[in-house]
């Protein structure tokens, strides 16, 4: 899967995501934050990544402050690993596709938003969760192997690092979807018009 | 699992095929949309050459970033100016009817909806919006989608989905006066947490929901996301019915009749199974604000503002940098937190009954020097209603700022925003840190009677303790 910023085509299939981490902690990091709203005046998602938690960044003067995403050891990660509730607050697909176009290609938590987890998914993105400990320690383990590999497993549903071995947890559908290779719903649910012609046909509200 | 619940029924009925993801493909019976989450849902069509299925079941509106001063085009913004144009050109194209603002209809997709009779009943709802659950009130099955999921439904009229467990919310006993549905669900979240709702819809009855009105079961059923619930409802009933009969797309006489059967058997069956109950003694309630940065840091208006320390672990790094960007000490209360602006407005509280409320409070009264005052009316009707009440020339002889409909200072799309780190009294859902449009500012929520009481006095305020609830009591 490229990361690079404005190639934001997702692969096929994700059986595993490789690369180096990130850690951004703290519970109830909402789509606000990890978008904000004046950035979302836009009819693409081209350009998003430069914005991606950009008022916990920047200050005022648009300097940078001190956050994960602006350490240089950090340049160039892929997988993102999160406390509680990631992502709760709005719909807005830009807050995955902000991070998507940062370079991010997976993200490990102890729990999502569940909107959020499903927009990830439409564009391909693992969200896969652990215990709030082994989230600690491999947000450990980054901060001080910022070049170390991690590797999250959908398949067998795990996270890899160093000598660890972490139990995940990748949701059902999800899990299908991107093992599989089957997450274009479009495609899937375009190919049964017909019986969609029949479901809407037999609710009552349809006919008047 | 749940069985013989309103989601259970409404879930059978829009089921079209499991998919080999093992989700199930549902029917979209409504499905509105918006100039933020929308542009590039139709680019994705255009690229792969598909049309719009189901234009018929598609309405439009523009809220976000439409200014609510001057609304003459093109808009001041250029990037707000392209949103709309984008929009235009969208629905243009595809034969989808758009509210837009010379229609009289436009407004907040979350208000126009009901108000034009669009949501009803049994019906399943969808918008790029997570606070899509407000229809959830009618008894819709609703939720808040992202934009490839819009193309889906953009697509194909549908949506794939996972089935979720099902809570009722039992909510017993009678509100007292000054205490609203937004204390209500703001102590649902306080109780349940932020994420509580995850994996759950949530199903909201008893006593109190049965008395409230259609507004304050919108407004419960809007932040059902707030506490991690993807969609929320009430099941219908005659108040559901009386506020639907004569609405602009709502058929008359036997066509009405036999709608309403439908409606009547989807409800949720008196023996239904839920997957969880919790209840809430509603006569327990008092107005309740919040002190923090998450929807879940919430208390009433009595009440001591907790110590981090005294919290769950998980919860104490939050609430200790919440309480700093708040500037609020543990031990006391939000009674007395000055404020620089009340804002009166949002899809959680610019209905008509929300102004009403608010104006009643405000009548006779004026807005306290320091503050900056702004009624943002729900939609173009909620403010044509509102005149026509007379409830504009309340707000202005106090000294509020009347403005035209949209989404406002809710997130500060337009350009009504915070400066700097001012202090907000708000009827709206989310008080998140930048929420309001800067970085700094400083959101505490609250219903709007005490917005309003609160614009009045200049800091947050018991309600109750106002003149006019002296009165009612004496």
């Amino acid at each position: 899967m490229s990361a690079d910023d404005g190639d934001a085509g997702p692969a096929d299939i994700v059986t595993e995501v490789t690369g180096t981490g990130v850690p951004v902690r703290g519970n109830d990091i909402d789509t606000d934050q990890i978008i904000p709203a004046r950035f979302l005046k836009v009819v693409t998602f081209d350009g998003l990544g430069q914005f991606a938690f950009f008022d916990v960044r920047f200050d005022d003067e648009d300097n940078p402050k001190e956050h994960p995403f602006n350490e240089e050891q950090f340049q160039g990660a892929s997988v993102l690993a999160v406390n509680a509730n990631f992502g709760c607050g709005s719909s807005r697909e830009h807050a995955p596709q902000a991070l998507m176009r940062w370079g991010i290609d997976a993200i490990v938590g102890e729990s999502f938003a569940e909107i959020f987890a499903g927009n990830c998914l439409a564009l391909g993105i693992p969200t896969v969760t652990a215990s709030q400990e082994d989230v600690e320690a491999l947000q450990d383990f980054i901060d001080q192997n910022p070049d170390a590999e991690v590797e999250v497993d959908v398949v067998e549903e795990e996270v890899r690092y160093g000598d660890t071995v972490v139990d995940a947890t990748v949701d059902d559908a999800q899990k299908r979807a991107l093992v599989e290779g089957v997450w274009d719903t479009t495609a899937l649910m375009g190919a049964n018009a017909d019986t969609v012609k029949e479901t809407a046909a037999s609710l009552p509200y349809t006919n008047v | 699992m749940s069985e013989g619940t309103l989601y259970d029924k409404v879930w059978d009925r829009h089921e079209v095929t499991e998919l080999p993801t093992g989700q199930t493909q549902l029917f979209v019976g409504l499905h509105l949309v918006h100039e933020v989450t929308s542009p590039q849902a139709f680019g994705m069509l255009e690229e792969r050459g598909l049309d719009v299925a189901y234009p018929e079941r598609t309405h439009a509106t523009v809220d976000h970033i439409v200014p609510t001063a001057d609304q003459s085009r093109p808009y001041s913004d250029d990037a707000a100016e392209e949103m709309m144009s984008e929009l235009e050109r969208n629905v243009r194209d595809a034969g989808i009817e758009f509210d837009d603002p010379t229609t009289g209809r436009q407004g907040i997709v979350h208000v126009v909806g009901p108000e034009q009779g669009l949501t009803q009943p049994g019906m399943t709802i969808v918008c790029g919006d997570s606070h899509t659950a407000t229809h959830g009130a009618f008894g819709a099955l609703a939720f808040g989608i992202g934009t490839s999921q819009i193309r889906d439904v953009l697509a194909t009229g549908c949506i794939a989905m996972e089935k979720q467990k099902v809570r009722r919310i039992e909510v017993t006993g009678e509100l007292d006066e000054g205490v609203t549905p937004k204390d209500v669900i703001l102590t649902v979240i306080r109780r349940l947490g932020t994420d509580g709702g995850v994996g759950y819809v949530y199903e909201y009855g008893g006593e109190a929901i049965q008395d409230m009105d259609m507004a304050g079961r919108m407004s419960i059923c809007n932040m059902s996301i707030e506490g991690g619930a993807r969609a929320g409802y009430v099941n219908p009933d005659e108040t559901t019915y009386e506020y639907l009969e004569g609405r602009d797309r709502v058929p008359e006489g036997e066509a009405f009749e036999e709608l309403k059967a439908y409606w009547e058997s989807v409800a949720s069956d008196a023996d239904a199974e839920y997957d969880d109950v919790v209840t809430i003694d509603g006569s327990e309630l008092e107005p309740v604000v919040t002190w923090g940065t998450t929807p879940g840091q919430g208390i009433g208006i009595s009440e001591e503002i907790p110590a981090p320390e005294d919290l769950p672990a998980d919860k104490a790094d939050s609430a200790r940098a919440a309480q700093e960007h708040m500037d609020v000490e543990p031990g006391d209360t939000m009674d007395g937190y000055e404020v620089d602006v009340a804002f009166l407005g949002s899809c959680t509280n610019a209905r008509l009954p929300d102004l009403r409320e608010a104006a009643e409070v405000v009548k006779g009264r004026e807005v306290h020097e320091d503050v900056r005052g702004l009624v943002v009316p729900g939609s173009q009707r909620v403010k044509a209603a509102a005149e026509a009440e007379g409830l504009d020339e309340v707000f202005k002889d106090a000294g509020f700022e009347w403005r035209g409909a949209g989404c406002s200072m809710c997130l500060g799309m337009n350009e009504d925003q915070l400066v700097g780190d001012e202090r907000c009294a708000s009827s709206s859902n989310r008080n998140f840190v930048g929420r309001q449009g800067s970085k700094d500012g400083r959101t505490v929520l609250m219903s709007p009677p005490m917005v309003a009481a609160a614009a009045v006095t200049g800091e947050v305020t018991d309600v109750r303790d106002l003149e006019r609830f002296e009165e009612v009591r004496a």
